[in-house]
């Protein structure tokens, strides 16, 4: 549907069709690398499954219970990884949160669908919504092992 | 006078709203309705005026010099704790602390009433449904005693199960802690039952009152309980405030909070000898206009009026929830009779934060969140509720703006 109101900016369709309708949503089989996220500030929580051969990421997905910001960022994050090596994939998570936080315009940020998320830099409060996802991409890509925090 | 206006009670809403300036204040191109208020509430000229004052008139450090300034921000301080005293029902200006606000006092009374009584194996019982600040300083506590913490369940209507209270009661409790009016659910919890039951055993009862001092008269002579922590700022008084009452016995008996000055009569490297409660427990320069803004915040309650406050409120409440139970897909978390003006709720296909971005833009402010109380989110397995909390200068007009976002959210979401 379309709506009126200084919102639209934020809830683009892209991102209330990835919110209602998340991607690769489930469980893995195969799944060599995972990590949990954990939003203290809202409960938000997911975690996030990789699949990596060779030295790229073959396939993604997560589960997990949150905003329509954090959904949307995590399906498209599944989506935008696939095929990615692992220096790709972190070279992405850094321009997104770049992106996210305001410090790169998005059309410098080179991130495609992704930039849709972009609406999230006026509103400071819902930054960590949009990143949580790419904060447990970092950590499972670095076998860290533990939970991947907002802040 | 518009049909805010109950004319039942007299309750004249428009000269209430006269006393907050910033209620006229827009949020995005819309004068704001503040639904937020279990999480700070706003404040009313005579709280803003009464610290002003001070800072104008005569403003020091208390305590100390002989000059006379010194005596009038002294003067000031000093009046406001036996203001506060009688507005909290307490025998002695001499039991009543000042603090930062709840959470400091519960601190306190965890760290400094656990040192005096905590040995191992000993038990703390809270409720299901605490705020963190109620939790956190028991499990620190207990930690350094070898002590646990036990909390009773929450039933489904939010209410504390009190049988199951009953059986958790032991001979091993040393400390009951509870708080008296949820922040999440507005349940108002049976204090003084609580109470005497556990004085019954022998244990020492602590309550939160943070939410409870905004709408109910607190008499702690009558609660039965041994410490009662309050907050300014949920009582339209300032932040950084906040006041622990507690018996004298037991301010006596316990050890002190934080070494420095003003909580001493002499101090030799050799040993130093604390002085009488209340100043024990007030080390340092305190927030020195913060009691005079609590007092005033104290006196603009009490002349509008308990029984005139909270029945305004219940008609808020209750049309918040007979608007939002219209909504399909709507529930509302807590559902205990006889609740303050809190209405914690859920969305079907909307979550709580992106609720709460809608609502902003509608110029509605809610709180979306755990509300620090997890344990109590964890029970009912939910990660998160929108709340809406209403205060003495809310309007049936903003309670219908907060069920209108709700419907455009879920138009937006729902798709």
């Amino acid at each position: 549907m379309s709506f009126s109101g200084g919102f639209a900016d934020l809830y683009r369709e892209v991102i209330l069709d990835h919110s209602r309708s998340p991607r690769n949503f489930g469980r893995l089989e195969g799944a060599n690398r995972e990590a949990d996220g954990f939003n203290p500030l809202c409960g938000d929580r997911l975690k996030l499954s990789l699949r990596v051969e060779d030295g790229a990421v073959r396939q993604a997905s997560f589960v997990g219970d949150g905003c329509a910001i954090s959904t949307a960022s995590a399906s498209l994050l599944t989506e935008a990884l696939q095929g990615l090596s692992e220096a790709e994939a972190l070279a992405l998570a850094d321009r997104f949160r770049q992106m996210a936080a305001g410090e790169i315009h998005p059309d410098e940020a080179e991130l495609g669908k992704l930039s849709a998320l972009a609406g999230v830099r006026a509103y400071p409060m819902r930054v960590k919504c949009a990143t949580l996802a790419w904060h447990a991409l970092r950590v499972a890509l670095e076998r860290r092992g533990e939970v991947a925090r907002t802040e | 006078m518009t049909p805010d206006v109950a004319a039942a009670t007299g309750y004249d809403l428009e000269r209430v709203r006269r006393d907050f300036p910033i209620l006229s204040e827009e949020v995005h191109g819309r004068p704001v309705a503040y639904l937020d208020n279990a999480a700070s509430a706003q404040k009313p000229l005579a709280v803003l005026d009464a610290m002003d004052r001070i800072h104008r008139t005569g403003y020091s450090n208390i305590h100390r010099a002989v000059h006379e300034f010194a005596q009038r921000a002294t003067d000031a301080y000093e009046t406001a704790r036996r203001r506060m005293a009688a507005f909290l029902g307490a025998d002695s200006h001499e039991e009543v602390v000042f603090l930062r606000g709840a959470t400091e006092a519960l601190n306190l009374v965890a760290s400094c009433l656990g040192r005096h009584v905590l040995r191992a194996g000993d038990e703390v019982l809270l409720t299901g449904m605490e705020h963190h600040s109620n939790i956190v300083p028991w499990q620190m506590a207990c930690e350094a005693a070898g002590a646990r913490v036990v909390a009773a369940p929450v039933t489904e209507r939010g209410e504390l199960d009190l049988d199951a209270f009953r059986g958790l009661l032991g001979d091993r409790t040393r400390i009951v802690s509870v708080v008296h009016v949820s922040n999440t659910m507005g349940t108002v919890n049976p204090v003084a039952e609580i109470a005497r039951l556990a004085r019954e055993r022998g244990a020492f009862v602590c309550v939160d009152g943070a939410q409870a001092a905004p709408h109910r008269p607190i008499r702690v002579d009558e609660l039965g309980c041994d410490f009662y922590a309050v907050s300014g700022h949920k009582m339209y008084g300032p932040s950084g405030i906040g006041v622990l009452w507690g018996r004298r016995r037991l301010l006596e008996a316990i050890p002190p909070y934080q070494g420095g000055g003003d909580m001493i009569r002499s101090v030799r490297f050799s040993g130093t000898t604390y002085a009488d409660p209340p100043a024990k427990f007030e080390a340092g320069t305190p927030h020195i206009t913060g009691p005079a803004g609590l007092a005033a915040a104290a006196d603009y309650l009490e002349d509008l009026g308990f029984d005139a406050v909270a029945a305004h409120e219940e008609a808020l409440r209750a049309l918040a929830e007979e608007l939002l139970l219209q909504i399909p897909g709507v529930r509302i978390l807590g559902t205990a009779p006889g609740k303050a003006a809190v209405v914690s709720f859920l969305v079907d296909g909307v979550h709580p934060h992106d609720l709460g971005t809608i609502l902003d833009h509608e110029g509605v402010a809610v709180r979306a969140g755990h509300h620090c109380t997890q344990p109590l989110m964890e029970r009912f397995g939910v990660p998160a509720t929108t709340r809406a909390s209403f205060g003495l200068y809310n309007t049936r007009a903003e309670v219908e703006r907060l069920a209108a976002g709700v419907r455009t959210a879920i138009g937006v979401f729902r798709g």
